[in-house]
């Protein structure tokens, strides 16, 4: 596993980096140079990319399952619970994949017995769920750019990436509607109920930016990789829409925070890791 | 409608919270695949029209069970009274002359 | 299983009514020929009384019963076991308000019932008060008291009420994925390293005897079971489906080299059925009472989501109002 997955830049650390100062956020490697999209190096990045999708949905997973018999209705209990075997789903896949271009390990390998540096989504996902307000909003914010992302992936030239993000942009689409539906149905609710939204959106914000960082320029040339800064305005436009119908304020630019692309991570991935990881790592070599 | 209309006409709350009382009743359809009829699944819970959709799906079609959905509230449906359905249906048993296996042809003659 | 006994010993037939017995001849006749009752159709009160008490604990079983399962959820060993444990307990929220729904055709609301649960008036199967210490619990689980229910709801899909076969057809198709995959984690794990076997011959230990209590203490002489199989709402005597579990599970956990922890189980050549040993009824009874392992922390779990999620509720009924308001205008 060492050496196979991305370095954390050495100079670099969350509270450093800025958005919208004109650098733009390190890719993976946060070397200068953009390495091969081919040979050794490129196989490396190819996983690198791999595993951060891979990431997203696996934490994002990892939270929506919390809720299990602790939601506001049965039916929504229902929906989270729909949200959460999508986001597995798609991260065994994108894990499994990544696994294969590394050569060795499979998607458990690497859900289970990789530790915070080499953990590679971003900040949001692992936000904790907070009440109602705060997971609809991280979804939303989420589920709103992971279906941009998925439908420009699911015509990538990596086959592999093509035909997962083919299946899942069906899933996310809808997550993206039942998480617009509940900013809307929450933000023009109650006061109390917008009050609580408007303090989830102030708690993501910072995050927002992590999402459209650019991936490595040799896989987006080779067509492998998402364009992700292209995917901002129309992010934008879905996001300033919908809170506008649901009355809630846009919330102001603010410093961004990252680092979760580099393995620089909030203090909750530490907890999080180390109840997902426990029993693996307690029974080495058991086959459950 | 007998017994669910009257306890939503009384508009109680139950107990100090809100409960699912604001949330009425839907009745919900589900056609299971082109050129079949959508059939009564059961009801979900739901504030509105979109949300008992998305209830329903969630409910009722985790399993690839069907292609379309309706969801209707369950205050509009109206039901023939059962007391009543000796004299609704009944009378249909005896109309044997409406089916074609009450007619005889001969053997010879075809297309009839 | 889920019946009246299990409210013992308040009385479970109140004052019988005087029902009209011309209409009561003919609902016994059409329930004894094998006819479905449906939502609308009248019905002896005690039937209905019977059959939204049966049901709704049925349904309260299945929303409890996600908590014991969904403990392990953020720890499955691995992400084929996350997936499938997700799927199954997800399946019991449906399954619950599935029921919910059925129940609501007798003319109760499911919040009226909801809070006779959150209050703990109302009574869920007994096995959702006990704990789940380790991930063998989930393979215990799903062989055990998914296996014990299956066994319970194969012949309630012939219960007389429509809705109710109706929703136990649906409840019986998924249910046995749900046992299988409980197994599975069993095999694995039997089959597995010293610490897995021990982990599973525990878990055995643990819920054998409360899983085998889920069907109830004996009732072949009990008035209300008569009158209830009469009616169809209860198909087999508890000891019944006790013996027919008992018979089918002892060489599912020998063929995988685990003990049942019973000294006294033997099989009987003469009969071709297992005897077994003595059950602590006390325990069951104690349980019922609200006095099960964990029954004070489920309860709470679920008040607590109740209550931090009223805020959710008022607010999408809050929406929807303003919604249809401007719609109207």
């Amino acid at each position: 596993m060492d050496g196979a997955l991305p370095l954390p830049a050495p100079l670099r650390s969350a509270s450093l980096s800025l958005a919208g100062e004109g650098e733009g956020l390190p890719f993976p490697e946060g070397r200068g140079t953009a390495p091969e999209a081919q040979g050794e190096g490129g196989a490396q990045s190819r996983a690198s990319y791999a595993l951060h999708l891979g990431d997203d949905a696996l934490i994002l997973g990892q939270r929506l399952s919390e809720w299990c018999g602790h939601a506001p209705a049965l039916e929504i209990d229902l929906s989270l619970a729909n949200l959460a075997l999508d986001l597995v789903g798609q991260a065994t896949s994108f894990l499994a994949h990544a696994a294969a271009l590394q050569g060795q390990g499979d998607a458990d390998a690497l859900a289970f017995h990789r530790d915070v540096l080499d953990f590679t989504n971003c900040l949001l996902v692992e936000q904790p769920n907070g009440d109602f307000a705060q997971t609809i909003v991280r979804q939303f914010l989420f589920s709103t750019w992971q279906h941009l992302l998925y439908q420009r992936l699911a015509t990538s030239t990596d086959p592999t990436l093509a035909a997962i993000a083919a299946k899942g942009v069906k899933e996310v689409a809808y997550h993206a509607e039942v998480s617009a539906d509940w900013v809307i149905r929450l933000g023009d609710g109650t006061p109390g109920s917008a009050a609580r939204m408007a303090a989830a959106l102030d708690w993501h914000w910072r995050f927002v930016d992590e999402l459209f960082a650019p991936a490595d320029p040799a896989l987006v040339a080779a067509g492998i990789a998402v364009d992700a800064p292209a995917l901002r305005p129309a992010w934008d436009a879905r996001v300033a829409a919908v809170l506008a119908e649901a009355n809630l304020a846009t919330p102001a630019a603010r410093r961004a925070v990252t680092g979760g692309r580099r393995g620089h991570h909030s203090e909750h991935l530490g907890h999080l890791l180390a109840v997902m990881q426990h029993l693996p790592r307690s029974y080495p070599g058991a086959v459950w | 409608m007998g017994a669910r209309s009257r306890r939503r006409a009384r508009g109680q709350t139950c107990g100090a919270q809100s409960g699912v009382k604001d949330w009425p009743l839907w009745e919900v359809f589900l056609r299971a695949r082109g050129g079949l009829s959508h059939r009564h699944v059961g009801s979900v819970h739901a504030p509105d029209a979109e949300l008992a959709v998305r209830h329903a799906r969630d409910t009722y079609t985790r399993r690839s069970e069907g292609v379309s959905l309706w969801v209707v509230p369950s205050a509009a449906i109206v039901a023939s009274d059962p007391g009543q359905a000796a004299q609704l249906f009944d009378p249909a048993d005896d109309k044997v002359y409406r089916h074609p296996t009450f007619y005889t042809i001969p053997d010879g003659i075809g297309h009839i | 299983m889920y019946t009246t006994e299990l409210s013992k010993p308040a009385p479970t037939n109140v004052v019988p009514i005087a029902e009209d017995p011309a209409r009561l001849a003919a609902f016994e006749a059409r329930v004894a020929a094998d006819d479905f009752v449906e939502p609308r159709d009248w019905m002896p009160e005690a039937y209905r009384r019977t059959l939204v008490r049966q049901i709704s604990q049925h349904a309260h079983s299945e929303i409890v019963g996600m908590l014991p399962e969904g403990n392990w959820i953020t720890r499955a060993p691995s992400l084929r076991r996350k997936a499938i444990l997700l799927a199954k307990v997800q399946d019991e929220c449906g399954h619950g308000l599935y029921l919910y729904c059925a129940a609501e055709t007798l003319g109760v609301s499911r919040d009226d019932l909801t809070q006779a649960m959150l209050s703990g008036k109302a009574k869920y199967s007994t096995i959702f008060n006990y704990p789940t210490l380790t991930w063998a619990d989930m393979g215990a689980i799903g062989w055990l008291v998914d296996g014990a229910a299956i066994m319970n709801q194969v012949p309630l899909q012939r219960t007389s009420f429509g809705p109710y076969a109706r929703a136990m057809v649906k409840i019986c198709k998924e249910e046995s994925f749900h046992q299988r995959q409980g197994y599975e984690i069993m095999m694995a794990l039997a089959s597995g390293t010293k610490a897995q076997k021990r982990m599973a011959q525990d878990a055995l230990n643990r819920w054998w005897w409360p899983a085998i209590m889920m069907f109830g203490p004996p009732d072949a002489n009990s008035p209300n079971t008569a009158q209830s199989m009469r009616w169809r709402i209860k198909r087999d005597t508890n000891d019944d489906l006790r013996q027919k579990f008992i018979d089918v599970t002892v060489p599912q956990a020998e063929a995988i080299g685990l003990t049942i922890p019973d000294p006294d189980l033997v099989f009987d050549e003469a009969t071709g059925h297992y005897r077994y040993g003595a059950i602590d009824w006390e325990e069951f009874y104690a349980v019922v009472r609200g006095e099960g392992p964990v029954a004070k922390e489920r309860l709470a779990a679920k008040n607590k989501a109740w209550d931090e999620g009223a805020w959710v509720r008022e607010a999408a009924a809050a929406h929807a109002a303003k919604r249809a308001a401007r719609k109207a205008a």
